[in-house]
């Protein structure tokens, strides 16, 4: 494991990874999150409350991220796909076999409604110099993830600050 | 349904918000893991978890997180209150066997120069005598009854 190679430095900056969600938000996969988290906000639930607030069904806005992470599986795909692709080439070229998330922020703009097809980019803010924690070794990461409407208008970005790591022996 | 609708003029800084306790199992880790379409191992395998990451359990995920925070403020403000931001720094990770309270206190309560309510909440998650998670969040609410800070667009909403 080393400093940060030129070509990684290159990518901070770089609008990568532009594409549009596999689907269109739809209501199965808002009732499958606000069962987990057993959230009974009348907005997902209650067709006359999400009339009369907010127009009719929203997302709930912290779902944002959901719209965007792959099959696990899908046609004519070899590899498994993955989430905020970002991160997963940070770790590989840096050569950080593991990594977490530490800090996550996101900013709400048009509400996500069903039936919104969305499109969405990734940006690498900033990377570390090698630091130790109490995991092991490795790089912090700056990560941007902007989303809009097929409307084109934003609802919303998304920041993730990520840790890279090699175990210590 | 009946829901509460918290207004601008009727919360103070200081106020806080009502706990909210979950006890913690696989199955809650597994949910939100699926629910976010989180396939990634540490959220349903432990061997994987164990072994691979170095901690003692399946751990709940960042969406599941973020979806628990924006549960427990809509919780207090009903509805009507729309989401402005949110920022945690998870400290720690949630395991199965933990008991996860949310805790949150006003910070602030204001209007921009729009005429929108916002109020900035510090919000918590303990494990324990453990903060695991800090968040921050910003939340518009009508300013009084009547108002629907969800009406707003374009140059009205200023997150």
């Amino acid at each position: 494991m080393s400093e940060i190679p030129a070509d990684v430095q290159a990518w901070i900056g770089q609008k990568r990874y532009e594409l549009w969600g596999d689907f269109d938000v739809e209501r199965g996969y808002v009732f499958t999150s606000c069962s987990s988290v057993m959230n009974g906000n009348p907005l997902f639930w209650d067709e006359k409350a999400a009339q009369e607030i907010t127009g009719g069904f929203v997302a709930p806005p912290t779902m944002i991220s959901v719209w965007f992470r792959p099959h696990n599986w899908s046609p004519g795909r070899d590899e498994g796909a993955v989430p905020l692709q970002c991160h997963f080439d940070l770790k590989a070229r840096l050569n950080v076999p593991e990594a977490v998330m530490t800090d996550n922020a996101i900013t709400f703009y048009e509400p996500v409604r069903i039936g919104d097809r969305l499109k969405t980019h990734q940006v690498i803010t900033s990377i570390s110099p090698l630091k130790e924690t109490k995991l092991g070794i490795g790089h912090f990461w700056g990560l941007e993830v902007h989303y809009e409407n097929q409307r084109g208008e934003r609802v919303a970005i998304e920041t993730y600050t990520g840790y890279g790591y090699r175990r210590k022996k | 349904m009946a829901y509460a609708v918290r207004t601008l003029d009727g919360i103070k800084p200081g106020e806080q918000m009502p706990e909210l306790s979950i006890e913690v199992s696989p199955t809650t880790v597994v949910l939100g893991a699926l629910a976010s379409r989180d396939w990634r191992p540490m959220h349903h395998d432990k061997d994987f978890a164990v072994d691979r990451n170095g901690t003692r359990h399946v751990f709940i995920n960042t969406p599941h997180n973020a979806a628990y925070f924006e549960r427990f403020i809509t919780d207090w403000t009903g509805p009507y209150g729309r989401l402005a931001r949110i920022k945690f720094r998870m400290k720690d990770s949630v395991f199965p066997g933990d008991t996860m309270v949310f805790h949150g206190r006003v910070e602030k309560v204001e209007k921009d120069a729009t005429g929108c309510g916002f109020v900035d909440l510090s919000v918590w998650l303990t494990v324990g005598d453990k903060t695991t998670t800090e968040c921050s969040a910003r939340i518009a609410v009508p300013t009084a009854a009547g108002d629907n800070p969800w009406a707003r667009r374009g140059d009205a909403w200023n997150p």
